[in-house]
């Protein structure tokens, strides 16, 4: 342990609405601390700035799945475990399955949750892929109400966020207008479990014989913030999938992910996966 | 930077509850392993990584070094100290350890077991797959994990015997 | 009387302790009224120590504070050499060299504390590689940067290369592997004038602590005492290390007349403490064109970081076992351990020999393509034979058939048909199925003379309750050293292994058996306990307590009666070399090891050509071992070793940064988890073998050394890429596959 405890407090608050005063009154002596599986690692590794925290663990306004006919909604503190066990969510979104299934390890899962995942913005993290190619939507909340916003805007560069100091996030909401699309979630780690992502790619694609009538292709790890690949979908829209358009494709996310050498793998093995995961998806779409 | 305090906490391990002293960012594997003396529970990596110090809480899996001391408040604990029966020699899972080599320098042992038995719980036909998953967060560096699976695989079997 | 106990999976001894959570490691250990320890360390890999300062707001009047001018004795860690200094006083040579210890009972604080000593130091020049040091870019060690080297030679490698009708070459690499153990190096340290120094702690090598502290100290051996604690895993690398961290400890309980503890977290385990050594291989072999290999030169160099530590033994093991299974009648090795600025590399099971196989199997499949041949083939027409000599002249007497092991892993992996399989798959597809192979071997115990310098003791002793208790330095770290000596003893005695005790290795309490090491406790050790068994048994016998002919009441009741009348009974037992082991130290020539045990491992792989991932679907790992003593604890080594070998081939890279891990957390150091191993199918051949006991080789470090080569023939043969540095990560062989194609289209 390499941090000196009594330099961190905590404090649990009653209610959402005790949280969110708080979290106005004074941002810096309550940081939101969710399952605390990044919280606690940097903890232990000397790298979290003492501080007051604050634990929304008990906060069952943050907590639930909640189905409506349009959408589906999920409490920022749902954990990776509720998303795997969800048989909705397998069946309707199961990128989201895939993701939350390949983060960490099942006593990770039980503590990890999808608003962490989040709010954390590591490049690197599972969900944010998956949420992005499935065009969903965050609640942001604080004393004043709650901001709706896409989360496609959320992430501004690296771990900075369109957030303010008084929210909190609240839900993540996913509409249901993805019938008849097809998914491709593929996670590269270092291993097979407890892996942290070289690239994780996520692709929605709704092809009607042979067109990409719409797509959304996101990535994790080639990024500052976990991106969506906008100029690769331009490339692909309405176009016929014909291998001469794949080749400009994947040219196209080429130029548009911007991966570093850092101590998990290289740039260059990065941009060669992505544009390979990018043939296999639309190979496979094709086959 | 914040002064805190130490505080008094109530929590329930292996069935007895406990009434402890500390502060309320410690870590739930401190406030076994030092402040109730239940060092059957260790610690490899202090990071989640390699699940020696996993206990069940509430009935779920965790990893103690990443949940802080307020975060247990008034929580269930189980640790390996408490997985013998009243009675009985070993449980069914420690007994397969004990038989087909599931433990040999014994330090990953007591998460595995935890891992183990938060597998056999809701699972009594897993798959080779899902026994792999389930002890995917629980690092054993001595025996390549064949004799745990093995282990796991013949529970099974002791439990439908018990 | 029966021969009962051998040969059977008895339960493991401690077993029920460590399934219950009862077992007491060092960490586990907190006695009232003692200290926390810490160490401060360089943060540069070279340079000259201008200043220690104790800074911030700490109250620093709390602390017990060491440098090296509070050192008793000799300020150097006593094992081959003595140039490790416990704290570093002048000179750093390695980015995490101790130089502050602190202790306070506040373990938080203590932190805190760490973190506000600060060390001046003025920077050098390092050597941070094998090459730098070679090329001898600055001095760090000695006239030239060299421990230790070695040169073997047999016949006439000169003379070979004008009727070679082929000639072969190649480069090998190998890269530091983290023992990674579950549980951190930690000591506990008592300490003072009157009573000495007592340590507790986590190790394999209690005696080795025990001499070092001695010096440490310059206390007589008496006042030394040394307690293993239950240990969590070691692999080599609780061999030298833990004479360190005790040192340490030793050094605040001595002058806070407190007892002081000091466990280190993952983070500083993995940054200070040793590793496997990198090393780098060049072959160059000549055969005739019906493929008889006629000649083999060999340079094989090991980075053994700042210090000497274990290196040049080593660098021996490694050399010994370079030119492998193979016949071959001129033979020049050229070996070498260089100096640099990383914390000195240490014992990592196999020590040297993963490393030099590895070329050495990867050279082989090289050849074989060159030559025409298949590596099947290539190996039949040179494996060596009884009788037949070995690199350093050694006259192989195993009653060994390599021909025959090869035919049974090949069949238990179905290799033949898996060969004709794969060969006929789809050059498109996304996945691509290879398999391959290494034959290798192993020597059992201390090499040479090693074991004769050794002289290790056993002793057994009669017990208050006239039971038996076998007195041993050899620690238990999860191999099964208490059961297997259970076993040995009560065979050995007619009894019942409950009916053993194994004394806590304890240098108080019990002789010097020898480190636990080189594959040596079962069959010296093991042999030693037998041995000192029967010496036991005659006693009784002589003494007229008991028949020729008795049972297991009888001999309880004997020893019972032996204890009334005569107070005590123990018996020790002293290494004796086999009288035909010939060994020359200078020449580097004779008997390396009095036995090894062979093997043949095949490995099946898949290689994503998308992402370029490597997966073991099967591993088929078959050696001949001499007697197979519980087979339980047995299948647990190779399984064990395997894991560890195919971690060492393609996930566990230690990423260097100035001489430092910065890789230093288990999230980014990948050894493989529960969901990343083929089923490891382990099958033993047992043959009559006159070293160790009922014939028993060791086989604790064999499994290390032929899974890597094994997996990376497997890729190639999947990929058509041969990858010879490791480990091989999908970067690596991304790269490889890159170069393979440019290669072959430009």
């Amino acid at each position: 342990m390499r941090a000196n405890i009594p330099d961190y407090d905590m404090w649990s608050p009653a209610s959402l609405d005790q949280a969110l005063d708080a979290l106005n009154m004074d941002p810096a002596s309550n940081k939101p601390f969710a399952g605390g599986t990044d919280l606690m690692v940097l903890l232990e590794a000397g790298d979290l700035p003492p501080g007051r925290f604050m634990n929304l663990w008990d906060l069952n306004e943050l907590r639930g799945v909640d189905i409506s006919e349009k959408s589906v909604s999920l409490g920022a503190l749902t954990t990776y475990e509720e998303i795997r066990a969800n048989d909705f969510l397998s069946m309707n979104f199961p990128m989201l399955g895939s993701a939350a299934r390949e983060t960490g390890s099942l006593a990770i899962q039980n503590r990890g949750t999808l608003g962490g995942n989040i709010m954390n913005a590591s490049p690197a993290a599972d969900t944010p892929p998956a949420l992005l190619v499935y065009d969903a939507q965050i609640e942001m909340e604080s004393v004043t109400g709650t901001r709706t916003l896409p989360y496609s805007h959320f992430h501004l560069g690296y771990k900075t966020m369109q957030s303010q100091p008084n929210e909190l996030l609240k839900k993540v909401r996913i509409p249901r207008s993805f019938e008849g699309w097809r998914g491709y979630y593929r996670k590269v780690g270092s291993r097979k479990a407890q892996a942290i992502s070289k690239v994780c790619f996520a692709g929605n694609v709704k092809l009607v014989e042979g067109v990409v009538v719409d797509i959304r292709i996101a990535l994790g790890s080639v990024a500052p913030i976990p991106l969506r690949c906008v100029d690769t979908e331009d490339a692909l829209r309405g176009k016929p999938l014909t291998p001469g358009l794949i080749q400009n494709a994947i040219q196209t996310l080429e130029g548009e992910i911007t991966p570093i050498d850092d101590i998990r793998s290289t740039a260059t093995y990065r941009v060669r996966v992505s544009m390979n995961l990018l043939r296999d998806m639309l190979d496979s779409f094709v086959g | 930077m914040a002064d805190a305090m130490k505080s008094e906490f109530e929590i329930t391990v292996n069935g007895e509850s406990k009434s402890v002293t500390t502060y309320p960012m410690g870590r739930l594997l401190d406030v076994l392993r030092e402040d109730l003396g239940l060092t059957g529970t260790k610690e490899g990596c202090g990071e989640g990584e390699c699940g020696a110090c996993s206990v069940l809480m509430n009935g779920t899996l965790v990893n103690s070094c990443l949940v802080p001391a307020l975060g247990a408040k008034n929580s269930k604990i189980t640790t390996v100290e408490g997985l013998v029966p009243n009675g009985s020699f070993l449980d069914p899972i420690q007994r397969a350890f004990l038989e087909y080599g599931g433990a040999q320098c014994g330090i990953c042992t007591p998460g595995m077991l935890m891992a183990a038995h938060n597998l056999l719980r809701r699972n009594k036909e897993p798959s080779r797959e899902d026994i792999e998953e389930a002890l995917a967060g629980n690092l054993c560096r001595c025996t390549g994990y064949m004799k745990i699976f093995e282990s796991v695989v013949q529970a099974l079997k002791n439990w439908e015997t018990v | 009387m029966k021969m009962g106990k051998i040969g059977v999976s008895a339960l493991r001894k401690e077993g029920y302790s460590k399934l219950t959570g009862a077992a007491k490691y060092i960490d586990d250990m907190q006695p009232e009224g003692s200290l926390y320890g810490t160490t401060v360390r360089s943060h540069v890999p070279r340079g000259v120590i201008k200043d220690i300062r104790f800074e911030g707001d700490i109250p620093w009047d709390e602390f017990v504070v060491v440098t090296a001018k509070d050192i008793p004795g000799e300020n150097h860690v006593l094992l081959i050499n003595s140039d490790q200094p416990y704290l570093a006083e002048t000179h750093v040579n390695h980015r995490e060299e101790a130089i502050v210890l602190l202790a306070h009972a506040d373990k938080y604080l203590l932190e805190k504390a760490r973190k506000h000593v600060k060390v001046e130091i003025t920077p050098l020049e390092p050597v941070l590689t094998i090459e730098e040091a070679r090329a001898q870019k600055e001095i760090v060690w000695g006239d030239d940067n060299h421990f230790k080297n070695f040169l073997v030679t047999k016949g006439d490698i000169d003379s070979v290369w004008a009727e070679a009708d082929f000639i072969v070459e190649g480069e090998y690499e190998t890269g530091a592997q983290e023992q990674l153990y579950i549980e951190n190096n930690g000591m506990m340290a008592r300490a003072n004038a009157e009573e000495g120094v007592t340590i507790w702690g986590s190790m394999q090598c209690p005696y080795y602590v025990h001499k070092a502290l001695r010096g440490l100290f310059n206390l007589p051996p008496h006042q030394i005492r040394i307690v293993q604690c239950e240990t969590g895993g070691g692999f080599g690398g609780k061999e030298d290390y833990p004479s360190m961290i005790a040192g340490h400890a030793a050094l605040l309980a001595w002058k806070s007349g407190k007892t002081v503890k000091i466990i280190y977290d993952r983070a500083e385990d993995m940054t200070a403490t040793t590793k496997r050594h990198p090393s780098w291989s060049r072959h160059k072999y000549a055969l005739t064109k019906e493929g008889i290999i006629i000649g083999m030169d060999l340079e094989f160099v090991i980075d053994g970081g700042a210090y000497t530590t274990v290196t040049p033994v080593v660098l021996s093991r490694g050399t010994i076992h370079a030119t492998g299974v193979y016949k071959c009648d001129n033979i020049r090795i050229k070996a070498e351990s260089v100096a640099t600025n990383s914390p000195p590399h240490g014992a990592f099971r196999g020590f040297g020999a993963p490393q030099s196989i590895f070329a050495l199997e990867r050279h082989m499949d090289k050849v074989a393509k060159v030559v025409g041949l298949s590596p099947e083939e290539l190996r039949r027409r040179n494996f060596i034979h009884p009788g037949d000599t070995m690199a350093t002249k050694q006259v192989v007497r195993d009653n060994i058939d390599m021909d025959d092991l090869m035919d049974m892993a090949f069949k238990e992996s179905d290799y033949h048909n898996k060969l004709k399989e794969f060969a006929n798959q789809d050059s498109n597809a996304r996945y691509k199925k290879g398999i391959g192979f290494a034959s290798f071997l192993h020597g059992g115990g201390f090499t040479g003379s090693g074991e004769v310098f050794l002289a290790s003791v056993v002793g057994v002793e009669a017990t208050e309750d006239a039971k038996v208790r076998v007195l041993a330095a050899s620690t238990e770290i999860g191999q099964g050293t208490r059961t297997v000596f259970s076993q040995i003893a009560a065979d050995a005695l007619g009894l019942e292994c409950d009916d053993i005790e194994i004394a806590q290795p304890d240098t108080a309490a019990v002789p010097n058996s020898g480190p636990t090491v080189a594959s040596r406790t079962v069959m010296v050790v093991g042999q030693l306990v037998q041995s000192a068994c029967i010496g036991m048994k005659e006693t009784l016998i002589q003494g007229g307590y008991l028949q020729e002919s008795y049972s297991r009441s009888d001999f309880l009741r004997a020893l019972s009666v032996y204890l009334s009348a005569n107070g005590k009974l123990k018996t020790l037992a002293k290494y004796k070399a086999p009288k035909d082991l010939v060994w020359n130290d200078d020449t580097y020539e004779g008997d390396a090891y009095a036995t090894y045990a062979w093997a043949v491992y095949v490995a099946s792989v898949t290689v994503d050509t998308v992402t370029y991932e490597t997966v073991v679907d099967d591993f088929v790992a078959l050696q001949e071992v001499g007697k197979v003593i519980n087979p339980t604890l047995a299948e647990g080594q190779i399984e064990g070793g395997v894991a560890q070998g195919i971690g060492f081939g393609i996930y566990e890279k230690v990423v260097w940064e100035e001489g430092r891990m910065r890789n230093n957390r288990m999230t980014n150091y990948i050894m493989p988890t529960a969901a990343d191993l083929p089923p490891i199918r382990v099958f033993f051949v047992e043959s009559e073998n006159p070293h160790g006991p009922w014939g028993a080789k060791g086989i604790g470090e064999l499994p290390m050394d032929g899974a890597a080569p094994a997996v990376l023939a497997a890729v190639e043969n999947a990929t058509g890429v041969a990858v010879n540095s490791i480990p091989m990560l999908p970067e690596d062989l991304m790269l490889a596959m890159d170069e393979a194609e440019e290669a072959t289209c430009g």
